[in-house]
C-alpha cells in the first residue's frame, strides 16, 4: 500500500507547490484589503521572466528572483490603479490577467521549446532518511523546501510583528488605522508588492522546476485556483497549505487512476481538480459566511474631505 | 469625475507603454518569417519557383513545425527554387490572410501544414487557379489543391518493437494527446509492435487532452512511472515525458522529431516526420509542369515521409537488426502493421487472420486493441 501512496503524496507536494506560492501571495495582498484577480496573468509573466533570466544568465536562482520581481511589478500596476487612482479592484485585476497572459504569449513565443537551467531534485540531507515522510517531503527540488518555510514566516509576520498587524489593520479598517497614525496607502502598496512577489515565485516554479522548458500557457489556470483557495483557507496560511496540497493531490490522483486502467472517462477525471475547487468553495462559503475575510477587502481608501 | 479622469489617464499611459514595449519586441520577431533563402543558382535562365510554407507553431528546436521546416530546407537547396515561411499562424481567418498574401506575392506552390488551414486554403485556391496548393492532414481538395499526410503508424509500430524489446517490467506507458483516430491508431500500432516481440507486455495509456503542456505531460509520465512502467512513449510535442523518463533512469520514445537532445540517456528512438522527399517531389512537379490537384496523398515509409530516429546506444545489436529488417519491409511498400488476427480490448476479433486493414478502417479507428490498458473516452 505504501508503494502506491508514497509516490502519490510526493507528486501531490510537487503539483501543490506552485499553487501554494500563489495562494500565499494572494492572501498577503488581501490581508491589506486589496483584491487582486490578476494572479493568473502575474504568474504567466513571472514564469516567462524567470525562464528568460535563467536562460540568459545560466542561474536558476537569479531566474527565481526575477520571477518574483516580475510578479511584484505587475502587482504594482494593480496598486497604482486601485490604491492611487481608486479604480475598481475587480476590473483592474481582470485586466491584469488579460494583459499578463497576452504579454507572455507575445514575448514568449520565440522561446517555445527552448530549455533553461532549472532546479533539479535532490534528497535533503538527513531529513530525507526519515521513513515515509522523507520520501514524501524531502526528495524534491530546492524551491519546494523554500515553500515549506514561507507559510511559517507568513504566520509569524502577521501574528508577531507590528508591521504585519499594521497591514491587517489596514485590511480591516483603514480609517481607524489612519487615525492610529498608520499610513494605509503605503501599507497597502507593501501588501500588494510582497503578495505579487510571492505569486511571482509560484510562476517561476512552473518554468524552472516543474519543467525546464518554455511554452505558452504554463500557468494553466493555476492562478484562478489560488484565488479560490484563499477563500477556502479563511486567510490563514496553514489552511492554504492544506488547500494547495488538496488540489495537487487530486491532480496527481486522477493521472494515477488513468494509469491503473480505470474505465472512467478521462474527460471526467481531468475535470476533477477543478470540480473539487468549486465544491470546496461552496462548502467554505457556508462555513465561513464571509466573516473571515478582511473587512475592508475590495474597498478603496477614500481620501479625506 | 476628476478621479475617474486621473485613473483613465494613468491606465492609458500604462497600456501605451506596454504596447510600445511590445512593438519594439515585435519587429524583431517579424524579421524571421520574412527571411528568404536564396537559391543556389542565381544565373538560372527562368525565374525561380517560389515555394511558401505556413506553420501553426513556432519552429523552435523540435516538434511538429520543426519537422516541416526541415522539409522546407531541403526544398530551398533545389536549383532555381526560393522558399519562404510564416510561423505561428493561427488557424482560421488569420491563416487565410497569410495564404492569400503568399498567393498575391506570386508563390507557385504553398504548403499549409495544419488541419485548421483546410477551409481557408480552399477559399484562396478558388481565387488563384494558377497556384498549386498543398494542405497537410485534411480531406478537402480542389482543381488546384491536394492534400497530404503520412502513415505515422508505420513508424509507431517500429518504435513499439524497440520498446517491447527494452522493457523489463513489461509495463509500457503512453502519454496520449486527444482520443482521435490519428492518436488511437498510433497507440494501437505501437502496441502491435510491442506485442510482436514481447507478448507479455502491456501498454498503459494516460490522456492529457493537450498537444503541448510540458508540466501536465510530465506529470502524466510520472504517474505511469509510479505505476511501474519502464518505457514511456508520447504523442504530444513537448519533451516533458522524456524529461520524466530521464530523471527516473528509464527509457523513452519520442515523437515528431528526434528528441534525444532532451533526454540523451533515456531516448531509445522517436517516430519522426521526414517531409523532404514529399516536398521536393511536389516542387519538382510544379517546376516540370506536371503537378496535379485533387490528389489525396497518404504516404508512408515507402516514400520516406515517416521514419524513426537513430536508435540509442543502449539498444542491443540484435534488436537494431530486427528493426532494420522490418523497416526495410515497410520501405518496400509492404504494409505489415495492421494485419490480422487483431482483437479489441474485449478479446473480439476485429480483423481476421491474414487480412489487412484498409484505409477506411485505419482512418476511422476509434477502439483500442488487446494489450492496451485504458479507454478511448
Amino acid at each position: 500500500m505504501t508503494e502506491l501512496i508514497v509516490p502519490l503524496l510526493a507528486a501531490t507536494v510537487q503539483s501543490g507547490t506552485p499553487v501554494l506560492f500563489a495562494t500565499l501571495g494572494e492572501m498577503f495582498t488581501e490581508k491589506g484589503g486589496i483584491l487582486n484577480l490578476g494572479v493568473e496573468g502575474m504568474m504567466s509573466v513571472a514564469a516567462f521572466a524567470a525562464f528568460v533570466t535563467a536562460y540568459m544568465t545560466g542561474s536558476p536562482w537569479l531566474g527565481f528572483i526575477a520571477g518574483g520581481i516580475a510578479g511584484m511589478l505587475m502587482a504594482t500596476l494593480h496598486g497604482i490603479v486601485c490604491i492611487s487612482c481608486l479604480g475598481n479592484q475587480v476590473v483592474s485585476g481582470l485586466a491584469l490577467t488579460i494583459l499578463g497572459v497576452g504579454l507572455t504569449k507575445f514575448l514568449g513565443t520565440p522561446y517555445i521549446g527552448m530549455a533553461a537551467p532549472g532546479f533539479d531534485k535532490f534528497a535533503f540531507p538527513l531529513l530525507s532518511d526519515i521513513p515515509v515522510l522523507g520520501n514524501i517531503f524531502f526528495r524534491h527540488d530546492a524551491l519546494v523546501y523554500v515553500s515549506f518555510i514561507i507559510p511559517v514566516l507568513f504566520w509569524f509576520f502577521f501574528r508577531r510583528t507590528s508591521l504585519g498587524m499594521a497591514i491587517t489593520a489596514t485590511g480591516e479598517y483603514p480609517q481607524a488605522a489612519a487615525a492610529a497614525g498608520l499610513k494605509p496607502v503605503r501599507l497597502r502598496y507593501l501588501a500588494v508588492g510582497v503578495g505579487g512577489f510571492l505569486v511571482g515565485l509560484g510562476g517561476a516554479y512552473l518554468s524552472l522546476a516543474y519543467t525546464h522548458l518554455w511554452t505558452n500557457g504554463l500557468s494553466g489556470g493555476r492562478g484562478w485556483i489560488a484565488v479560490a483557495l484563499v477563500i477556502f483557507a479563511f486567510w490563514r496560511p496553514g489552511r492554504a497549505v492544506i488547500g494547495a496540497y488538496l488540489f495537487g493531490g487530486v491532480m496527481a490522483f486522477q493521472l494515477r487512476l488513468q494509469a491503473s486502467g480505470t474505465n472512467l472517462p478521462s474527460s471526467l477525471l481531468l475535470m476533477l481538480p477543478y470540480a473539487l475547487t468549486i465544491i470546496v468553495l461552496v462548502f467554505s462559503a457556508f462555513r465561513g459566511r464571509g466573516t473571515e475575510a478582511p473587512a475592508a477587502l475590495g474597498t478603496n481608501i477614500e481620501p479625506e474631505g | 469625475m476628476n478621479r475617474f479622469l486621473k485613473m483613465f489617464a494613468l491606465a492609458a499611459c500604462a497600456v501605451m507603454l506596454v504596447a510600445l514595449a511590445a512593438c519594439s519586441g515585435g519587429e524583431k520577431a517579424e524579421e524571421k518569417p520574412a527571411e528568404k533563402t536564396e537559391a543556389a543558382a542565381p544565373a538560372e535562365e527562368a525565374k525561380p519557383i517560389k515555394a511558401g510554407f505556413v506553420y501553426v507553431s513556432p519552429i523552435g528546436d523540435a516538434g511538429y513545425s520543426y519537422a516541416h521546416d526541415q522539409g522546407r530546407k531541403a526544398v530551398a537547396e533545389m536549383d532555381g527554387v526560393e522558399t519562404s515561411f510564416v510561423e505561428s499562424v493561427m488557424e482560421g481567418a488569420d491563416s487565410e490572410r497569410v495564404i492569400r498574401n503568399m498567393a498575391n506575392d506570386g508563390f507557385d506552390i504553398i504548403f499549409a501544414t495544419s488541419f485548421g488551414y483546410m477551409d481557408p486554403m480552399k477559399r484562396v485556391a478558388k481565387e488563384f487557379p494558377d497556384t498549386a496548393f498543398m494542405h497537410c492532414s485534411g480531406f478537402k481538395t480542389a482543381e488546384n489543391m491536394s492534400n497530404y499526410f503520412g502513415r505515422m503508424y508505420q513508424a509507431r509500430y517500429l518504435t513499439g518493437l524497440v520498446a517491447g524489446s527494452m522493457t523489463k517490467s513489461n509495463e509500457i506507458g503512453y502519454v496520449a494527446a486527444f482520443p482521435i483516430p490519428e492518436v488511437i491508431r498510433g497507440i494501437n500500432a505501437f502496441t502491435l509492435g510491442v506485442k510482436e516481440v514481447n507478448p507479455e507486455a502491456q501498454v498503459r495509456v494516460v490522456w492529457t487532452k493537450t498537444w503541448y503542456d510540458p508540466a501536465l505531460e510530465k506529470d502524466a509520465a510520472v504517474a505511469l512511472l509510479d505505476k511501474g512502467c519502464d518505457v514511456i512513449a508520447q504523442h504530444q510535442d513537448s519533451p516533458g515525458p522524456q524529461e520524466a523518463a530521464q530523471e527516473r533512469g528509464v527509457y523513452s520514445v519520442g515523437y515528431n522529431s528526434d528528441m534525444s537532445g532532451f533526454a540523451p540517456k533515456a531516448h531509445l528512438t522517436a517516430a519522426i516526420w521526414n517531409w523532404a522527399p514529399l516536398y521536393t517531389e511536389a516542387v519538382q512537379q510544379v517546376k516540370d509542369g506536371n503537378w496535379k490537384g485533387n490528389q489525396s496523398l497518404w504516404v508512408g515509409m515507402d516514400k520516406g515521409v515517416v521514419d524513426i530516429a537513430p536508435l540509442g546506444d543502449m539498444v542491443p545489436e540484435d534488436v537494431k537488426k530486427m528493426v532494420e529488417e522490418k523497416k526495410a519491409e515497410l520501405a518496400k511498400g509492404n504494409d505489415i502493421v495492421f494485419v490480422g488476427p487483431i482483437k479489441n480490448q474485449k478479446g473480439e476479433v476485429v480483423l481476421e487472420e491474414g487480412k489487412k486493414a484498409d484505409d477506411g478502417q485505419l482512418l476511422g479507428m476509434n477502439y483500442f486493441i488487446e494489450g492496451v490498458v485504458g479507454n478511448t473516452e
